[in-house]
């Protein structure tokens, strides 16, 4: 068990998310950072798909009921367990009755934190994933509150601390282009992708608003309500682009300009508000290299850890 | 039956890495939307993707890139529009009982008001109708209904409520709906259901699937003909 002394702004159970429901209007859910929650469990020997917490701000603190172990990936926080500092990509043996704080992000926007044996809510059509909208999964389908207890999974012996470099972010975001790039007209398809766009305070886990010079179609075109992804960027009739990520609704009807690629979901993830960053344009060939560079990574992280 | 709509009004296409993509162009109406609900049950069927959302007009397949082509299933996709027909669809049917009026459905008068209509021939214009299930989104287990008739056009409401209890059943210009949980909403609410359009703990959670033929059964007609059992 984990009980919650101070939950943050908003800390949820998540784990690599829902699928299989998207017909019925059950969006995806899930760590924003899914790689950075993917690492945390694999360092405490989980399953990459286990439960763990995402939280995106603190003052955070839980208390440890059994012993166990911790790892932290993703954003880099001011985190102390008891006294001892700790880093971002490690984990740590912990005590029962011992209390891990965080404060705030000193870079990035998510931290993923995982347990070894997982948080053992029940599965919701196939995932421990909090939908915060819909108020299923996660506890309680909710965000956590002071004093909820959560439960974790059977434990397994670890031996000694470890850790792993953390991915850098860097302002570049690759896309490939939407369905409907080419209705927008010449200056705006030019400027989707010159200009530095500044992610909005009105950004949450459905999708993050861009502000920049607004983009324009040159037909007007009505779009039918469609499928939508987390990764999709599309453009509202105000011109500034919203990118979906995991919480967002599974049918839209705006226009697509462009799609932004699964290895670089992510850095949206841990992009502050305000944060400036670019879009560059790839192709489908560019999109797996990323994802094949990706599983390269995973691949020599595992080797590290439990191949020796 | 086959090939009653020309290739050229549908677009096949990918749209990021993950999903492949069908849009027909032609207007809408229910013989595309039978075609799309027939590819829709096909693929799934066939079990080769993630999942398989259909749209207004338009079917998505999300897959995965490391087992699937995105070219293959556009291929796919192709080939079932040519071959599938549309009676290949069998069409459920679901009968949604309805508490009309009074503390259920408080703008069933505004509606009545509006269309030119009695608040009893606003039900019954609203129940004899039958609407089909073009594709759910927005909110688990929330179904785009086609079919409203026209008379019953009214626009939303000008302060939406901030809270619409689950099961309410409503008008928001030419569209009808049920609220699947308790929600902010604009809808002119004219009835509500005790029907669960969306439960976590049915084998199938979502009461309502796309292709559905839906009707709404009014609850305790006699009472609102207005013959009370004294």
């Amino acid at each position: 068990m984990l009980e919650i002394l101070r939950a943050g702004i908003q800390t949820t159970v998540q784990d690599q998310g829902r699928s299989g429901f998207r017909h019925m209007g059950v969006a995806q859910a899930g760590a924003l950072d899914a790689p950075a929650m993917w690492l945390a469990n694999r360092l405490v020997n989980n399953a990459g798909t286990a439960a763990g917490l995402e939280v995106v701000a603190g003052p955070f603190e839980i208390r440890f009921m059994r012993d166990g172990w911790v790892a932290l990936c993703g954003a880099d926080f001011d985190a102390t367990l008891d006294e001892q500092a700790l880093v971002c990509g490690w984990r740590y043996p912990v005590k029962k009755g011992q209390k891990l704080r965080l404060r705030g992000p000193k870079s990035g926007t998510r931290v993923y934190l995982a347990f070894d044996g997982g948080i053992d809510v029940p599965v919701v059509m196939g995932s421990r994933s909090t939908d915060l909208k819909a108020g299923f999964g996660g506890h309680a389908g909710r965000a956590l509150k002071k004093g909820d207890r959560l439960p974790l999974g059977v434990t397994y012996p670890l031996k000694n601390k470890l850790g792993t470099p953390q991915r850098q972010w860097t302002p570049e975001v690759r896309v490939l282009r939407g369905p409907e790039f080419d209705q927008f007209d010449e200056a705006s398809r030019q400027s989707f992708f010159k200009q530095v766009w500044t992610v909005s305070p009105q950004s949450n886990r459905m999708g993050y608003r861009l502000q920049g010079t607004a983009l324009h179609k040159s037909e007007s075109a009505d779009l039918l309500s469609h499928g939508v992804l987390p990764g999709v960027v599309q453009v509202p009739p105000n011109g500034q682009p919203i990118v979906l990520l995991a919480d967002a609704q599974t049918t839209g009807g705006y226009p697509r300009i462009a799609v932004v690629i699964a290895a670089d979901l992510w850095k949206l993830a841990q992009a502050p508000l305000g944060r400036q960053f670019c879009f560059v344009e790839t192709d489908l060939e560019g999109a797996k290299a990323a994802r094949k560079q990706w599983q390269n990574e995973l691949y020599r992280f595992e080797w590290s850890l439990y191949g020796k | 039956m086959k090939n009653i709509l020309p290739q050229t009004s549908v677009d096949f296409y990918l749209s990021g890495e993950n999903a492949a993509v069908l849009y027909s162009r032609s207007p809408v109406d229910v013989d595309c939307q039978r075609r799309i609900w027939a590819i829709a049950q096909v693929i799934t069927n066939e079990a080769i993707c993630i999942d398989v959302v259909p749209g207004m007009n338009n079917l998505t397949l999300i897959f995965d890139p490391e087992l699937q082509q995105g070219e293959t299933l556009l291929a796919r996709l192709k080939t079932l529009w040519e071959l599938v027909e549309i009676e290949q669809f069998t069409p459920r049917e679901v009968q949604i009982p309805v508490h009309y009026g009074g503390e259920y459905g408080p703008d069933l008068a505004a509606v009545a008001v509006h269309t030119g209509m009695s608040e009893q021939a606003v039900i019954a214009a609203h129940s004899q109708a039958e609407y089909r299930v073009y594709f759910l989104g927005f909110q688990p287990g929330f179904a785009y209904l086609g079919g409203l008739p026209s008379t019953l056009t009214t626009p939303r409401r000008t302060e939406p409520r901030l809270e619409v209890p689950a099961g309410s059943v409503g008008i928001g210009g030419q569209q009808t709906g049920i609220y699947p949980v308790t929600s902010p909403g604009g809808w002119q609410i004219i009835g509500r259901t005790d029907m669960r359009l969306f439960d976590l703990h049915r084998r199938v959670p979502s009461l309502l699937q796309s292709g559905d033929i839906v009707r709404f059964v009014p609850v305790d007609a006699s009472e609102q003909n207005g013959d009370k059992h004294a």
